[in-house]
């Protein structure tokens, strides 16, 4: 069977690893190669790098590290963060990014949806969606939950389905950092309407907050940064826990010759 | 030495680290005398049927592609090689495949599913309950018991035409055929590159087949 998939996220700011809670007030966390190569060894599902430089100019550091990480691990690998046009989108797989998400470059600009699930397959393109809760629904949030669009987060989600994504990384804005549980409303309002896989993300605090994401919020992964960072819960914990609860994850195997 | 066929379609930097991490020579190359000179042959790929059966016949490489096959070395097919290996496809009528193991690529149809199948799935012995190491019938999966999970993507599917080929089944809403087997011709649908352990078994097994210079004789020779 399928499993749902359990995903660490690294936010890297020129080239280390930082967790932002609400966005604000960040830590240094280490070094993303480093830390990739723990999540590896945990048999963590997938990685995702959230690249959280400000200027535009030192997005060069960012290729190393996706390099130097795909060196190393042998997963899939997501990149998302200030991705612009189609040569940001190239570079980032040629230095061995497995899928790229773009947020407010896709908000900006639908076509480039298309355009680049046409030129390098559905199944590398990410579309992140920020929302946050407003009166009767969602609106998307761009330029990292700064920008508010006006526009509602499920019509959003439908189009760029239709577009040619592959899949949509979903935060809450509401819940991001607060370790308060996922926005499972949200969540589950998005899945049903795609046909393409959600990663639920923002919000994660307990294990418990996992498992409602993924049987309530129907989301086909998680997504979290600080419980996986500083250490709350390890990823063969999480999923003990989620298989002991009857949700379907991969189980880590040992394949040390015997 | 291995060969990667470098064809622009798909990471193969990835599947060539995968290569080296094991402890194996791997180069990238569009060259059939390059080709010829290696001990394996490694046809990766993500995008379209269509795309990836053009791509290779403006480069030339069909004709090699089918010789080394002949050759009696190991070749594998990673994804999309391992469909354009087929006679046609779903993704794309009208262009033909290899026609290296007779039968059709399909597209997933269940309604219900999401497309594509994407993520950490099971692999399992066709004949069903084999005991632990079942899969390790094939030599490429020696090591890999039963129900080993591994990375997919894809929208499509193979539907062979003779059974015994296929060499483990995954199951999303169908059971499908997630790996084939047949003399030197290895293929799987999964990514072993993106695998961790399990598929750096794989690449392992491969890598191996390959410097041990197996000619197999013919499928009845199948067994450890």
């Amino acid at each position: 069977m399928l499993t749902k998939r359990i995903i660490p996220c690294l936010d890297v700011k020129d080239g280390r690893v930082v967790k932002g809670v609400n966005f604000v007030g960040l830590r240094d966390a280490g070094d993303p190669v480093e830390v990739a190569k723990r999540y590896d060894e945990e048999q963590a599902d997938e990685l995702v790098f959230l690249d959280i430089t400000a200027s535009y100019e030192k997005r060069g550091i960012m290729l190393s590290v996706v390099s130097r990480t795909a060196e190393q691990v042998f997963m899939p690998l997501t990149v998302g963060g200030g991705i612009r046009t189609i040569d940001d989108i190239r570079e980032l797989l040629r230095a061995g990014a497995d899928k790229i998400s773009i947020n407010t470059a896709a908000v900006n600009d639908w076509q480039l949806v298309a355009r680049s699930s046409e030129r390098f397959g559905s199944q590398c393109i990410v579309v992140a969606i920020d929302a946050k809760r407003r009166e009767g629904g969602f609106e998307v949030y761009v330029h990292g939950g700064r920008t508010p669009t006006g526009m509602d987060a499920i019509e959003w989600a439908e189009r760029v389905n239709k577009l040619g994504a592959g899949e949509i990384l979903l935060t809450s804005m509401d819940y991001d950092g607060t370790q308060k549980g996922y926005d499972i409303e949200l969540t589950q309002a998005i899945a049903r309407n795609v046909s393409i896989p959600v990663i639920a993300s923002g919000g994660a605090g307990t294990l418990e907050h996992l498992y409602e994401a993924l049987i309530q919020g129907e989301a086909d992964a998680v997504l979290a940064a600080s419980i996986f960072h500083y250490r709350t819960y390890t990823i063969r914990e999480t999923k003990e826990y989620l298989k002991s609860r009857g949700v379907c994850v991969r189980e880590a195997v040992d394949f040390s010759d015997e | 030495m291995i060969a990667i066929v470098d064809y622009q379609m798909g990471n193969l930097r990835s599947v060539q680290k995968a290569f080296e991490h094991m402890g194996f020579e791997a180069v990238i190359t569009d060259a059939p005398e390059v080709m010829m000179d290696a001990a394996g042959l490694v046809l990766p790929g993500v995008g379209a049927f269509g795309d990836c059966y053009r791509e290779l016949n403006s480069r030339g490489l069909v004709s090699p592609l089918l010789e080394w096959v002949g050759s009696g070395r190991p070749f594998l097919g990673i994804c999309l090689g391992l469909q354009i290996l087929f006679r046609s496809s779903e993704e794309s009528s009208g262009t033909p495949g290899l026609k290296v193991i007779p039968g059709a690529v399909k597209r997933f149809t269940n309604g219900s599913l999401k497309v594509p199948h994407m993520g950490w799935n099971q692999v399992r012995h066709p004949k069903g309950s084999g005991g632990d190491h079942a899969l390790a019938e094939c030599p490429l999966f020696e090591g890999i018991p039963d129900g080993a999970y591994f990375y997919f993507v894809h929208s499509y599917y193979v539907v062979p035409e003779e059974p015994d080929v296929t060499c483990c089944v995954t199951d999303y809403g169908v059971t499908f055929t997630s790996a084939i087997w047949r003399d030197n011709v290895y293929a799987v649908q999964f990514h072993p590159e993106k695998s961790q352990d399990a598929g750096l078994r794989v690449i392992e097994n491969f890598g191996r087949l390959a410097l041990r210079g197996s000619r197999h004789v013919g499928t009845g020779a199948r067994g450890k």
